[in-house]
């Protein structure tokens, strides 16, 4: 049987989350022999060149490139992967909704900022080359159906390789409070 | 502006990172641009928030050096809680940030030229993309054991943040004043001896390793390390009072490209009096510029190419001795050559590994007050030297103690025009009289900008990632070709 073969993006994230993916360590070395990568941020391969079996999504959307992305990513790939709190529920960029309009956040960045004093003719970028900002960070599975949702801000590599294998080998995931918990800060999890 | 908008699929393909490059009648390249397209507005939406949520709320922006916002903020706010500028923490809360500040220097520093730089040099900038990533190290006989050495360092650096900062991606160790734990000597045993995550002499030993293995390539490839997108400009870093190398406090110093100090001693507190931002249309990205040599002139370069222009000396020893090796090189004079960051960076590789060794041997970590206090002050100015270059956190506060106003410039916005200026190059060296662009085209653009920044991530306050798209475009206004990444 051929590899899965998996994809991941960051869209409206910090890319904590594919970091995260990372510190899973010497296990990286496992992963490569266990799944196939195509597009991915961490590889040369921008877009798709075949089906995927499992695309990982970080971030939410903030932007209609974002949305495109993201139902890109729903096209070629058989199961969606939500990591981060971001991409399940647009995590910190998500603060300006309902409390700041995108206007507002323009205008504090490019007009009011103490340390630009001499945009005489009061520029906000708005070139055609950039994207349409969307009224609010949307959490993916607003725009696309999601299958699995991986909650950390980063979730934790234990975490992210638990799933991970669980899903490629079809076996149970084992999952104890202490690796989902957020933000939780004990000792190192021992695999029993 | 609206404020319904309504989400619709785009036809254009993604990229967070764009290029486009016009061509003249002659097919000459008449105009290009690095454009930034994410926006995500941190500067207001932190507004209103209490000031000690901002190291935790901001590191946000980055996930790949976050350490570098948590502790700039924390800096803000020590002068924000009248703890001081730097020298007014306790000797734990001062050393904890820098073990911290250390090890997100190794890991980020690891990460950017193992992980994904260092494939454009062993398998070539024409080599095939579906191999020319750190996957493919892995894979490859020849280069697995730099790819499991890269892993392995990055782990140690990632295993200091934990150890000082909680957690290993946005960790909340660094508090206005202080810091809020000690290292235990069970974890200084285990970072000086290992096993696990090895020891720091096997880390000094790879980064020796590392700069190597970059200088026999270099011996090589001289042309691509010395010639590729090189071009003057000034320097700008925090430099320690005496001169000296310091990545966490200083002073500022600028250089211009003949070595003529155009800054010097300049207390940060003050930056607004000499930095400026430029806003363009086409950018999300802003251009900051040094105010008393204007926006055309005053543009200047972050990063290890700029803080080893700026320092006189390096305050551990073997990293002085490549120090003196690669300022050997151009003869003492300013280093103006862009693919010559990945060197300084391998040296600050090695440097911030020796500063570890430094720190762990130090009791100080172990014991003794963690937090200062003062008089509150409603303003504060936090600088420190992230991974990729000089970063500015700016905030006030109101009465009752919430976020007032917010002001960054991250390191990447300082590199903004001179990314600009290396695309230009770039562009003009392998675009120009072309009908079709090939694929070791773009990635040789991409090869420029990755000698800046991997991911221009927290650049817009917003992340990016590296995806490129490249327009070629006509005189007359029509497109020749379109390619993506």
């Amino acid at each position: 049987m051929s590899k899965p073969v998996v994809a991941t993006t960051s869209l409206a994230g910090c890319f904590g989350c594919h970091m995260s993916l990372l510190d899973i360590d010497e296990r990286i070395l496992d992963l490569v022999q266990l799944v196939e990568f195509n597009k991915s941020p961490i590889d040369d391969i921008k877009t798709f060149t075949k089906q995927c079996d499992i695309g990982i999504i970080e971030g939410g959307c903030c932007n209609s490139e974002n949305v495109h992305v993201l139902k890109d990513f729903r096209k070629n790939c058989k199961i969606l992967i939500s990591l981060g709190e971001c991409a399940i529920m647009g995590g910190l960029p998500a603060m300006r909704n309902n409390r700041v309009s995108v206007e507002e956040c323009l205008k504090e960045a490019y007009l009011n900022c103490p340390s630009v004093t001499a945009n005489e003719e009061q520029i906000i970028p708005n070139d055609p080359e950039l994207p349409m900002m969307l009224n609010k960070v949307y959490p993916c599975h607003e725009i696309v159906k999601i299958d699995y949702h991986i909650p950390g801000c980063a979730p934790r590599a234990d975490l992210i390789w638990e799933a991970l294998v669980a899903l490629v080998t079809g076996k149970p995931m084992n999952l104890p409070y202490e690796i989902i918990k957020f933000d939780y800060r004990g000792t190192k999890w021992q695999k029993k | 502006m609206a404020k319904k908008v309504t989400i619709e699929p785009v036809t254009r393909v993604e990229g967070h990172g764009k290029v486009t490059i016009l061509l003249d009648d002659n097919k000459k390249v008449k105009q290009s641009r690095l454009h930034i397209v994410e926006f995500r507005g941190f500067e207001k939406f932190v507004q209103g928030r209490p000031y000690w949520e901002a190291p935790v709320l901001v590191q946000r922006l980055c996930g790949i050096c976050p350490v570098s916002h948590h502790l700039a903020a924390a800096k803000a706010l020590d002068v924000i809680v009248g703890a001081g500028t730097g020298d007014g923490l306790t000797p734990t809360g001062e050393k904890m940030r820098r073990l911290m500040h250390y090890g997100q220097f190794f890991q980020s520093h690891v990460l950017h030229f193992f992980h994904l730089a260092s494939p454009d040099l062993l398998f070539g900038i024409d080599g095939n993309p579906a191999i020319r990533n750190v996957v493919g190290l892995a894979i490859t006989d020849e280069f697995k054991h730099l790819a499991v050495q890269a892993v392995m360092m990055r782990k140690y650096g990632q295993e200091i943040i934990k150890a000082t900062a909680g957690k290993k991606i946005h960790g909340t160790g660094a508090v206005p004043g202080g810091i809020n734990k000690h290292l235990t000597a069970e974890e200084r045993d285990s970072f000086i001896n290992g096993p696990d995550p090895l020891n720091i002499d096997k880390m000094i030993d790879w980064s020796l390793g590392g700069l190597e293995f970059f200088k026999s390539y270099h011996k090589n490839n001289k042309a691509i390390i010395d010639d590729f997108a090189a071009f003057p400009s000034n320097h700008l870093s925090l430099v320690r009072k005496d001169g000296a190398l310091d990545i966490y406090h200083g002073v500022l110093r600028a250089v211009d490209s003949e070595g003529k100090r155009i800054l010097d001693d300049v207390d940060y507190q003050d930056y607004l009096n000499y930095i400026d931002e430029e806003v363009r249309s086409w950018s999300y990205m802003k251009f900051p510029y040094l105010k008393h040599l204007g926006k055309k002139d005053g543009w200047y370069r972050v990063g290890p190419l700029a803080r080893l222009n700026t320092c006189d000396f390096i305050p551990t020893p073997l990293a002085q001795k490549e120090f003196e090796e690669y300022k050997a090189y151009t003869n003492g004079k300013i280093n103006n050559m862009s693919m010559h960051q990945h060197w300084a960076r391998l040296i600050e590789i090695l440097h911030s590994a020796e500063e570890m060794k430094r720190l762990l041997n130090d009791p100080d970590l172990m014991s003794g007050e963690l937090v200062t206090r003062g008089t509150k002050q409603k303003e504060g100015v936090g600088l420190l030297e992230a991974p990729r270059g000089t970063l500015f956190h700016h905030y006030r506060i109101n009465d009752d103690d919430q976020i007032e106003m917010a002001n960054l410039i991250v390191s990447t916005t300082s590199n903004n025009e001179p990314m600009n200026q290396a695309v230009e190059i770039v562009a003009k060296e392998c675009m120009e009289d072309q009908d079709k662009i090939t694929e070791p085209m773009m990635n040789a653009v991409e090869v420029a900008i990755r000698s800046y920044d991997p991911c221009l991530s927290c650049a817009t306050h917003a992340i990016g990632k590296m995806p490129l798209e490249i327009s070629l475009i006509d005189a007359d206004g029509e497109l020749i070709d379109r390619k993506s990444k």
